[in-house]
């Protein structure tokens, strides 16, 4: 792998100053900083490639949108999928989950009907399944955890039942770390053929994902999470599946054919495609997917894990500081709290030292309210933080702790 | 001191102070200052509720002015808190209505104002200006 401070030149933001301070970015589980090379291609495509995709008859809608379906077969290798019309580009893990929640739900899911969710879900893979439970009169049903924050595989395979229609489930939780167990999830949901979607938001940019070995039948991602833009994101379904999907936005582009009396859909994926893409930022997708495999996903995986060791092993000998999920098996994200000090207190002093950690529930109340608590801090770290930038937290917290 | 006087005297008071540790001290110092809210106010109704911190206010209306209590379970929150009561209770209706709340961007809490950032600022002064317009309204009936 690169050496740490190259890798760090190659984000531009890394180097700036926050209040008169180095910035110390641990907050990349809400989004990461892009690398110069996702800057370059999106301004690229602003500054030479702009042209409405899939449309004209010109040069520059051309040049889009050969970046644009460039940018879908990046996505489709980089995860393995079989083929490129397998990709959904989306406006995010949210809009991915939204949609298929929709479609899925319109095609397949009827009063009385269930769909398996976990206690571990960020609000995105919560709140469009109880919409459409509400839609249709089904129950959500939710793989409850332990104190260490981890799935019960016993609870889930009791939850399974001749009603389940679709289970959804986080790679890893974004409150908490913990990595799921997806191959024990995956097999016991195909043993009794029911489909399963994977929120990748917090799992691709951590390691390898490879939706074919992991035999997952959605997989939803969000483009900023994993260096690249804002507003770009992937619903990943096996073609068999989205081909029988109804589509969830009607406009341009999805349609085959358009009269008044009868409409006929584009081929996968255009029909979930309605309107103008944002075929900018799925080209800085597509180079930030490829500058993860420069630096080598499991060079990344190694070098998060030692950060989280080192995270882990400080905070947990700091005084008065408790970590909410202690899974053997978590992504860099350290939760944790000051005894006696609120976590918004503890994020407005770190925030003027530089430092910047989220706090509150993380969109993920369920799991707040599991261990009682109102919030915490999240740290969230990636390839290019360092131990020197986890010791300055730890001197941030000693700080706080002085100052309440 | 009018309002504009007791904003003039905040400024001042955070002027001394440009390291922002400072700054949070004297926050910290202020929101031991907040007139206690009476713990069975500690409730729902009172609730102003953002994701990062919860601030409890109520209010207290004499006929003339009104006069605020309030808590937060976030320190420096509390500290914004007594700041907002300082200007703002022992004030008529018409006052609190018509009040151009100026030292907070002056003392560098500007940010802590957008209408994204939670911590609830932004609803305390909504909620105490919504109290001063019913109790406005409900003098002009009588």
């Amino acid at each position: 792998m690169k050496d740490i401070s190259e890798i760090r030149s190659d984000f531009p933001i890394l180097g700036r100053k926050v209040y008169g301070k180095a910035l110390v970015y641990f907050d990349n589980g809400a989004t990461t900083q892009k690398p110069q090379c996702v800057i370059d291609a999106v301004n690229e495509i602003l500054t030479q490639k702009n042209g409405n995709i899939h449309r004209g008859v010109h040069y520059l809608s051309d040049m889009a949108s050969e970046a644009y379906e460039n940018a879908r077969q990046k996505v489709a290798s980089f995860i393995n999928a079989s083929k490129k019309e397998e990709i959904v580009f989306t406006s995010g893990t949210t809009g991915s989950i939204n949609a298929l929640a929709f479609s899925f739900g319109e095609k397949y899911v009827k009063e009385g009907d269930e769909i398996i969710v976990s206690h571990l879900e960020h609000h995105a893979n919560i709140v469009p399944w109880q919409m459409l439970c509400e839609r249709k009169g089904a129950l959500l049903k939710v793989i409850p955890v332990n104190q260490s924050g981890e799935l019960l595989l016993d609870e889930y395979y009791r939850l399974l039942s001749p009603r389940t229609r679709i289970v959804a489930v986080t790679q890893a939780s974004n409150a908490l770390g913990t990595v799921t167990p997806l191959r024990e999830i995956i097999d016991a949901a195909h043993a009794v053929n029911v489909p399963v979607l994977v929120d990748g938001a917090q799992g691709i940019q951590h390691g390898i994902v490879d939706v074919r070995q992991l035999d997952c039948d959605f997989y939803a991602f969000s483009g900023h999470k994993i260096y690249g833009p804002t507003g770009i994101g992937v619903l990943y379904g096996k073609e068999n599946l989205l081909n029988d999907l109804p589509p969830y936005q009607g406009g341009g582009d999805m349609v085959e054919k358009v009269t008044f009396e009868k409409t006929t859909y584009n081929q996968l994926p255009f029909k979930f495609e309605a309107g103008t893409m944002n075929y900018a930022g799925a080209a800085g997708l597509g180079t930030a997917l490829d500058y993860v495999s420069s630096l080598g996903r499991e060079d990344i995986a190694l070098r998060e894990k030692e950060l989280l060791r080192y995270a882990t092993q400080k905070l947990s000998s700091t005084d008065r500081v408790r970590i909410f999920g202690n899974s053997s098996n978590k992504i860099s994200t350290i939760s944790f709290l000051i005894e006696g000090i609120h976590q918004y207190d503890t994020g407005m002093v770190l925030d003027k030292m530089g430092i910047a950690v989220r706090t509150g529930t993380h969109c993920a109340q369920p799991v707040m309210d599991f261990y009682g608590i109102e919030g915490t801090v999240r740290a969230s770290m990636c390839f290019y933080n360092t131990f020197d930038e986890i010791d300055a937290l730890v001197a941030g917290i000693e700080q706080v702790k002085k100052m309440f | 001191m009018t309002i504009s006087e007791v904003q003039d005297k905040i400024i001042d008071d955070f002027s001394l102070f440009d390291d922002w540790m400072d700054k949070y001290n004297l926050l910290i110092e202020m929101g031991k200052d907040v007139p206690p809210i009476d713990p069975r106010y500690k409730v729902k109704d009172y609730l102003i509720e953002g994701c990062q911190s919860k601030v409890w206010l109520r209010p207290e209306f004499d006929g003339k002015s009104i006069t605020f209590t309030a808590d937060s379970d976030a320190i420096i929150t509390k500290g914004i808190v007594s700041l907002l009561i300082k200007v703002m209770s022992g004030r008529t209706p018409r006052e609190i209505i018509s009040t151009e709340l100026y030292f907070i961007d002056r003392i560098g809490l500007r940010q802590n104002l957008s209408p994204t950032r939670s911590n609830g600022l932004l609803s305390m002064v909504r909620q105490m200006k919504l109290y001063a317009m019913a109790y406005d309204a409900k003098q002009k009936q009588n």
